[in-house]
């Protein structure tokens, strides 16, 4: 049985990696998880400067979720690399660089700076709901998706990865623009926009106002998403919204995705990522699956 | 070494201190290495409240390998109402010790304050236990007459009490018992509400007081990922590349000129 994925030419060891965001560039993580075991780790977003990120509170916990509204703080690509990438390169794993910016040009400033470095695969961040420029502005719109696309993969040297946003009317539909853009896999979805009230203080949760839905509350949106792009394009898709077990990832893959990401469930249980694996090898073995791409998209 | 992990602790007794606050014994191995200053994070048993709640250390006895939490219920169907309910043998998952705790080998031979307001008190009786030091003054801050933990701090040094309705003690703060009875120290340790801790950074500031604040603000992961728990930090900080610390990874405890509050 072989647990190995290929995601756009590069060969993940297993079909799980952590989605951005949830695990930093995995230093805090590498005390619980054998980061090794990951088929790959994705870093949380990083723009061309540092970004000091949102006001206080940045998180909030709704039943069965959270939300929250970071703002990407990063500490910039500069730190990033001399720092973040030799530490992860130290790990028998695949790199996926997150990317965020304002405009076309920071992303595309990221993009070209990390075409030097032994990165993996590159996720652009077109769909952060938490930040007023740059991000969600390119997510919600397919001509300006494509474009975006476009102008990233003129500089990158790997693989870019489009992250796609739940908030649109039809994922469907930004999914081929991307597509249309040369983009070489999509990722979805990121957070949902939502918003928490304390109504005892009469004040917003998050400090934003809004903030991004995650956890298992989003699952069944997000395996519906995933399905629509797997009717929609050719493209691998790198599946997430709510994973916190094997049987989130499976559905997942049924429905389309070769690889899938965990997110919010690093924060309550730090070894969901690899007992997922786990769970999906016993997954395979038990129904008599050879390969992971045997699974993906069975469910029409 | 990928070897750390949650633990799946052990309820060894439950009790009401006052309305609202409880006071919880664990038995875990965290025991064996928690300092004064540190948290926890404690999960529910409900799988629908997904996110820890990081929680202050009160007390610790290595040798048995216990734990003590006080904590306050925040409201009805809350995390912390779930874990008032659980009574001697229940289980509760938890990771920890988390973050890095008092100073408490800067205070050796000076006159001190050990300062905690409201549910910001806890943490103190750990301090005031572990430190070694000059004269030992322990000012604690409470709502009401409800003075939790009182005779354990007895027990510990000079306790000086502040209540807000004026029912025991100063009436006030924490500052306002310094102001009244004109007390003074060399090195301050401070837990409890932004403002109290605000009005003791200008207090320690002014007399060039060294001075250790343990911040708190609404987690996530608990170990320095999500950057979800920062504060403004004085200077740029150089993990973060900004002016944001992390309270769970870099504190809870920092010094007091380092952090804006």
């Amino acid at each position: 049985m072989d647990m190995q994925v290929n995601i756009a030419g590069v060969r993940w060891k297993n079909p799980v990696t952590v989605a951005s965001g949830t695990f930093g560039s995995g230093e805090e993580y590498s005390e619980f998880v054998e980061l090794g075991k990951l088929g790959a780790v994705t870093t949380k977003g990083v723009a061309n400067i540092p970004w000091p990120g949102n006001p206080t509170p940045r998180v909030a916990e709704v039943y069965g979720g959270m939300m929250n509204a970071i703002g990407l703080q990063n500490p910039g690509i500069d730190l990033f690399c001399k720092r973040d990438i030799p530490f992860l390169r130290k790990y028998d794993t695949k790199i996926i660089v997150n990317v965020c910016g304002k405009s076309v040009e920071d992303y595309c400033e990221v993009v070209q700076r990390l075409a030097g470095e032994d990165v993996d695969m590159l996720e652009i961040n077109i769909s952060c709901p938490n930040v007023k420029e740059g991000g969600i502005a390119f997510g919600q719109n397919p001509k300006a998706a494509e474009e975006i696309t476009k102008a990233v993969k003129k500089y990158a040297k790997q693989p870019v990865i489009m992250k796609l946003s739940p908030n649109v009317t039809s994922i469907a539909e930004m999914a081929r623009a991307v597509e249309a853009g040369g983009a070489d896999a999509v990722s979805l979805i990121n957070t949902l926009t939502g918003m928490k009230i304390d109504i005892h203080r009469r004040s917003f949760a998050l400090a934003n106002k809004t903030g991004g839905v995650s956890g298992p509350v989003i699952h069944p949106i997000a395996v519906r998403m995933v399905y629509e792009t797997a009717q929609a394009v050719q493209i691998p898709i790198i599946g997430m919204g709510g994973i916190a077990c094997a049987d989130d990832a499976i559905e997942m893959i049924l429905a389309g995705a070769s690889a899938v990401s965990v997110g919010t469930a690093n924060f309550y249980r730090p070894s969901a990522a690899l007992e997922i694996v786990e769970g999906i090898r016993g997954y395979m073995e038990k129904y008599g699956y050879e390969k992971v791409k045997d699974m993906v998209g069975l469910v029409k | 070494m990928a070897d750390r992990k949650k633990e799946r602790a052990q309820v060894v007794s439950q009790e009401m201190l006052a309305d609202g606050i409880y006071s919880m014994w664990l038995q875990t191995e965290a025991a064996g290495t928690a300092r004064a200053g540190q948290f926890i994070s404690l999960y529910t048993n409900d799988a629908g409240k997904l996110l820890p709640r990081p929680i202050s250390i009160c007390e610790t006895a290595k040798e048995s390998g216990k734990l003590r939490v006080v904590y306050r219920v925040t409201g009805e169907n809350t995390g912390t109402r779930q874990f008032s309910e659980l009574k001697a043998g229940d289980r509760i998952d938890m990771l920890g010790p988390l973050g890095n705790g008092f100073p408490t080998g800067r205070a050796a031979g000076k006159k001190v304050f050990l300062m905690g307001g409201g549910i910001g008190v806890p943490p103190i009786l750990e301090l005031s236990r572990q430190i070694e030091c000059g004269k030992k003054q322990i000012i604690v801050g409470y709502r009401d007459s409800q003075t939790f933990l009182r005779d354990e701090f007895e027990q510990q040094g000079e306790v000086y009490i502040s209540t807000e309705d004026g029912s025991v003690g100063t009436r006030g703060n924490v500052m306002d018992t310094v102001k009244e009875l004109g007390l003074d120290a060399e090195i301050i340790y401070a837990c409890g509400p932004a403002p109290m801790l605000r009005a003791i950074k200008a207090y320690a500031e002014a007399g060039q007081i060294e001075c250790y604040v343990s911040l708190e603000e609404r987690m996530a992961c608990g170990i320095g990922a999500c950057l979800a728990c920062v504060c403004k930090s004085k200077e740029k900080d150089p993990h973060s590349n900004v002016h944001n610390k992390r309270i769970c990874k870099d504190g809870p405890v920092f010094l007091s000129t380092e952090v804006e509050i």
